[in-house]
């Protein structure tokens, strides 16, 4: 039987009759059309997936959707202002050629926010460690590692602006 | 179509009730890391899952005299905890290196232990550190000592109608020193081929060994300690002679098997070489603390 459930979606309020063994992506990508996150290995392990829920980055794959009642998710969509002008981490990105097929980009980048917000200036190990989760068969890691740590520039510019 | 009702108790009292209606036709959901995946790939088809996310009385870290962990406390409140890093390491050593972060911020220590898995990374510091687990039922409430929790893969003594709810975890004496090593081929999002923990307490001067406690993993159906070269070490100068001699003995107290992360001939000889290594790491910790309080 289907149940109502009400969580908020990038700043949206959205109400949406789920399954209960529906995951969080599925209700993403299927349910609200927002494609961002990708389906990679559907177990937790490529990252591909990777949204935060109330701040802290989760694999939606397998992130029961009834558990996200009442919770704040953000997924790449709400990275860039409603004006179309782009986050800075994924300006960091497009500019150190942090993309290359793109699958894995959107995992990336939400873990790479959800790093950056915890710790503005990260060392090389911790944008690993933080990253570990994400895999990417395109690039080789290096211009993603690059990327971030032109990412937290980027910030701490905007920051001092500020 | 195959589904499940999903059930948000907010306290135990609730959980317990819900366990007691649906009985085994219910399963316990915490993280949903292990549990989500075996629904997926249909090894486990539950009617109702039973999350324990939303019961704030299992997900605390409190540290008086003791130490008392929350079951449905998650890898990643563990890893950013400053007491756990400072005063407990060899449990951060395993938790900080659990999965990915994305895991780590959903998985729990208590799912990770009631999984059961051989190669449960938090099982050998919860070994070592003498843990107590505590279960309640609607019946009561009952503790065990976690090296009679496990019995087989997959398989603890916690009933069907039983909830782990915290475990508790004795301050360890002073001059103490404790590590965990997990032997992987990769440094991250790796199952361990072997996992070894060692807790080494002191007399006063950082020589003769007072309390020694090995746990090992992934050597054994279940969480093992090496009771023999536990033995061996106490009341002895540890050293890197008697090190090794303490990994020889815990290889032999092994019983491990050959699957695709690793032969049971390997896995016996890094038991042997680990238990040296993470024994050094251990009294170098423990002089460490000691230069630090006095």
């Amino acid at each position: 039987m289907k149940r109502s459930i009400s969580f908020s979606v990038n700043g949206d309020t959205v109400q949406v009759e789920v399954h209960p063994h529906w995951n969080l992506l599925r209700v993403l990508r299927e349910e609200l059309e927002l494609t961002g996150a990708k389906q990679g290995c559907g177990e937790g392990e490529c990252g591909a997936c990777t949204v935060l829920v109330n701040g802290l980055p989760i694999n939606s794959c397998i992130y029961p959707i009834m558990e996200v009642e009442g919770k704040d998710v953000l997924t790449i969509e709400g990275l860039a202002s409603r004006d179309g002008a782009l986050h800075p981490v994924q300006e960091a990105f497009l500019e150190k050629a942090g993309v290359q097929c793109g699958f894995c980009t959107p995992g990336m980048i939400m873990s790479a926010k959800a790093l950056l917000d915890a710790n503005p200036d990260p060392d090389e190990e911790e944008i690993r460690q933080a990253l570990a989760g994400n895999m990417c068969r395109c690039t080789g890691y290096i211009q993603i590692i690059e990327s971030v740590k032109h990412a937290a520039a980027l910030l701490s510019s905007i920051e001092q602006e500020a | 179509m195959r589904t499940f009702d999903y059930f948000k108790p907010v306290c135990v009292e609730e959980a317990l009730f819900l366990l007691n209606k649906f009985a085994d036709k219910s399963k316990l959901v915490a993280g949903g890391t292990d549990v989500m995946v075996q629904w997926k790939k249909r090894i486990i088809s539950p009617v109702a899952l039973i999350s324990l996310r939303n019961i704030p009385e299992l997900n605390f870290i409190r540290m008086n005299d003791c130490l008392e962990i929350g079951s449905a406390t998650t890898h990643r409140s563990l890893e950013l905890s400053a007491d756990i890093k400072s005063k407990f390491p060899a449990i951060y050593d395993a938790v900080s290196n659990i999965g990915s972060v994305q895991v780590r911020n959903s998985a729990t220590i208590g799912g990770n232990l009631c999984n059961a898995a051989p190669s449960a990374d938090s099982a050998p510091p919860m070994l070592v550190l003498d843990t107590g687990v505590n279960i309640v039922s609607s019946d009561g409430q009952r503790s065990i000592p976690i090296d009679q929790f496990f019995k087989g893969p997959g398989k603890t003594v916690v009933q069907p109608n039983e909830v782990v709810k915290s475990f508790s975890i004795a301050t360890p004496p002073e001059n103490t020193g404790m590590a965990y090593w997990k032997h992987t081929r990769r440094s991250a999002m790796d199952l361990p081929i072997l996992g070894v923990a060692v807790l080494l307490s002191f007399d006063e001067d950082i020589k003769t060994c007072v309390k020694a406690r090995i746990g090992l993993s992934v050597v054994a159906p279940t969480p093992i300690r090496a009771r023999k070269a536990e033995e061996f070490l106490l009341g002895n100068v540890v050293n890197e002679a008697s090190l090794d001699e303490a990994g020889k003995i815990a290889a032999s107290e092994c019983s491990p098997r050959t699957t695709i992360r690793g032969s049971d001939w390997y896995r016996r000889e890094m038991a042997r070489v680990l238990v040296k290594r993470v024994g050094l790491i251990s009294t170098e910790r423990a002089s460490h603390f000691s230069k630090l309080e006095s």
